[in-house]
């Protein structure tokens, strides 16, 4: 069939079977826009900025575990994605991007909003294309979706000349994809999942070690399984939250930098780590030479360049998570639970040494309460996204996750501004779940301007700003190893929040109270419209426990040895 | 576990997908991370839509190991051999003042089994293509004719 290249794009996304982009229209991607208008097929959504377009795709992609789509213009509409693009990155993210790019006799001339996209992306994409004849758009914008999902899921980035889009050429789409020199590896290696196995049966004190490969891999029921089966603990990094749900008796909690103890000692003691879909990140491991120093390992990652990069590896199996528990399962029927027992007692002990707790208030709320809170009146139904820093260690620690997908935030990039354009993703992927994004003073102001679009489209995300006055995680640092200093994060300047949420077509709370905060998220879920909670809370909480960057986990600082509040009130 | 900290020389050669960007996108992996290449060098392989790059680097066992699936991980690289009992090559070009005594580069280039490629009004340009350390000797052994300029291609290696 004869038509555009514009038009190739739109059929191209109609035919993934997207029905969400977000997006920002300009100068050179405008054929593609002038083709929206046309069809029917998909809806797209005006972010008012291409970061928040692309943290919106994200979030609908993390949510829904499809591809998320959303498309910008060259220049400063391109360089404006690349810290959503990276975001999705660190977090494989399953993402096409499309951009325009000025027309072909133009590149290289520094012409108006031309900058090299492929050059600037490459670190932080999974792949990118730069389209350079109109014969090749539909191959490449068919190989940008199998890219993106396939394998470990990454964003693609795909950057199309203004004048290839206005071009007319005749459009197949392709059924199937080859690319010689990239094959996926997703069954395990058979020997060694018996090998991994030998280990179990033998260990005395395993440890299931659980990542966002085994979220991306939608395995999470195979992973509950193995755990009921073997009565192996586990624990989960802060992207695995919700796998195995937070009534799970087997499930210690979250481990790393802001674990609790038992989960970070039960790494420091573990004999058997069995790594699903975990990359063993510095925020995770602590110091490495101490992590898991006991332990043999098995490391389960698709990702070859995953395994063998931090620590070494006994058992590596390079393949995809529920492939490979598929592969396991029939292998464990021999293995004896009550082998771990002794290991179990040890762990429960330490639940009950230092559990995860706060020391609630009567006065002021505690932003740990809110948090809690939240989980009580909204609990299982809602999905909650974050931003960046204390509250998002908090929602962490304290939400109670009920199952994968559930909770979504940057953990790789640590990108603030990240949640709520991420939160108008998700509720538009699921427009019948309630989301919210959980956030800060700092981290909401990133991509405020949000507000616009949640309000025009009538999406209604509850925002929960846990507000400190402060730079809060930055503040915390300053505390502990700045002699409180706090330079440059005293927040204590501030918008009207109710008035900027009102002057956008949100609606604000101002909340001092617990029965503030109950009777303002009560209402924002009646009103059904994007809002603003600004909730004050004490300014000097710190997030507990804490492993100093560098340290061995098992050398945490705990509540009980902090004071009440951190500092002087 | 020896050798796995210590530095050593590795010649990788990446068969890659010959497509506009792949040269780029191996070198900046390089770049990205920090590590050195100290020669490349790239050509199609004949008859096929491939490309042979030839890399010369250092790195430790862990280095290497990560450098190798990192190129893995890049979409158009379609092998990776990393060389252990190899087959490796060099050339080199050197360009003399006519003035120099003309049978002496001759006969030491001779040695190293090359020989003159090309003499003109003024300079005399010799050739030899050997092991990357006889290429090296080769250099120095040259110094004593005043080498006006010295052009080394980078190393091709095949796995024996």
């Amino acid at each position: 069939m004869q038509m555009s290249g514009a038009q190739m794009v739109c059929e191209a996304i109609i035919a993934e079977g997207v029905k969400t982009v977000f997006g920002y229209p300009g100068g050179a991607i405008m054929h593609v826009y002038d083709e929206i208008y046309k069809q029917n097929g998909f809806e797209h959504i005006l972010n008012r900025h291409e970061q928040a377009a692309v943290h919106a795709a994200d979030g609908y992609a993390r949510a829904t575990g499809e591809v998320g789509v959303a498309m910008v213009t060259s220049g400063p509409g391109f360089t404006n994605a690349v810290t959503g693009l990276a975001t999705a990155y660190m977090d494989s993210t399953p993402m096409v991007v499309i951009s325009g790019q000025v027309p072909l006799s133009l590149i290289g001339t520094d012409g108006f909003q031309e900058i090299d996209a492929v050059g600037i992306s490459r670190p932080c994409t999974k792949h990118n294309f730069l389209v350079r004849s109109l014969e090749e758009l539909p191959r490449i914008l068919k190989e940008a979706f199998y890219i993106a999902r396939s394998g470990r899921p990454g964003p693609v980035l795909v950057d199309i000349p203004k004048d290839i889009t206005v071009e007319i050429g005749t459009f197949t789409y392709p059924d199937t994809v080859n690319i010689p020199s990239y094959k996926p590896t997703y069954k395990g290696n058979k020997r060694q999942i018996e090998k991994a196995v030998e280990a179990i049966k033998t260990a005395k004190k395993p440890l299931l070690y659980i990542g966002g490969g085994v979220v991306l891999s939608n395995a999470y029921k195979l992973v509950r399984e193995l755990s009921e089966k073997t009565q192996i603990p586990a624990v989960e990094t802060l992207m695995a939250r919700g796998v195995m749900g937070a009534d799970n008796p087997l499930l210690l909690g979250m481990l790393g930098m802001h674990g609790n103890y038992a989960s970070n000692m039960a790494m420091s003691e573990t004999d058997l780590v069995i790594s699903l879909g975990a990359r063993f990140d510095d925020r995770v491991t602590g110091k490495l030479s101490e992590f898991a120093k006991y332990a043999d390992i098995i490391h389960v990652d698709i990702d070859a360049a995953n395994i063998g990069k931090l620590v070494d590896v006994d058992y590596p199996i390079v393949g995809d998570i529920t492939q490979v528990l598929k592969q396991m399962e029939p292998l464990l029927d021999d293995v004896n639970p009550e082998r771990y027992n002794a290991w179990r007692e040890i762990l429960k002990r330490y639940s009950e040494l230092h559990p995860q707790s706060y020391i609630d208030s009567d006065e002021v709320i505690k932003p740990q309460w809110a948090i809690e809170r939240i989980g009580e009146l909204v609990g299982k139904e809602a999905i909650i996204t974050s931003d960046v820093g204390q509250h998002q260690m908090w929602a962490a620690q304290h939400y109670p996750f009920d199952r994968p997908r559930q909770w979504i935030n940057s953990g790789g990039l640590g990108t603030m501004g990240f949640g709520f354009p991420a939160a108008i993703g998700v509720k538009r992927a699921f427009p019948e779940k309630r989301v919210i994004n959980i956030t800060g003073d700092g981290s909401i102001l990133m991509n405020m301007q949000e507000l616009v679009t949640a309000a025009e489209y009538k999406i209604p995300v509850i925002n929960v700003i846990l507000n400190n006055h402060f730079l809060g995680m930055v503040r915390q640092w300053q505390t502990f190893f700045y002699e409180k200093r706090y330079s440059e994060t005293d927040l204590t300047f501030q918008p009207n929040w109710k008035a900027l949420a009102e002057a956008c077509g949100g609606i604000g709370y101002d909340v001092e109270t617990k029965e503030e905060f109950d009777a303002a998220l009560k209402d924002a879920i009646e009103q059904d419209k994007v809002c603003f909670m600004n909730v004050s809370t004490n300014r000097f909480e710190n997030v507990l426990p804490m492993v100093p960057a560098g340290g061995a986990l098992f050398n945490m600082m705990l509540p009980s040895k902090i004071e009440t509040d951190g500092e002087e009130k | 576990m020896a050798n796995s900290t210590t530095d050593e020389r590795r010649v990788i050669s990446v068969i890659v997908m010959n497509e506009s960007s792949v040269l780029a996108r191996v070198t900046a992996l390089f770049a990205g991370r920090g590590y050195n290449i100290e020669s490349l060098t790239v050509a199609p392989i004949p008859n096929s839509d491939m490309s042979h790059i030839t890399i010369q680097t250092k790195g430790n066992a862990r280095v290497m190991e990560q450098i190798t699936k990192q190129l893995h991980k890049l979409i158009p690289v379609y092998k990776v051999i990393e060389h252990e009992e190899m087959v490796e090559k060099e050339m080199v070009l050197i360009k003399f003042p006519i003035a120099e005594n003309l049978s002496d580069i001759q006969a030491l280039c001779g040695a190293y089994n090359g020989g003159i490629a090309n003499v003109g009004k003024e300079m005399v340009i010799a050739q030899v293509a050997d092991e990357p350390r006889r290429i090296k000797h080769f250099i120095e052994a040259a110094q004593r004719y005043n080498p006006c300029e010295i052009v080394r291609s980078g190393v091709v290696a095949i796995e024996r």
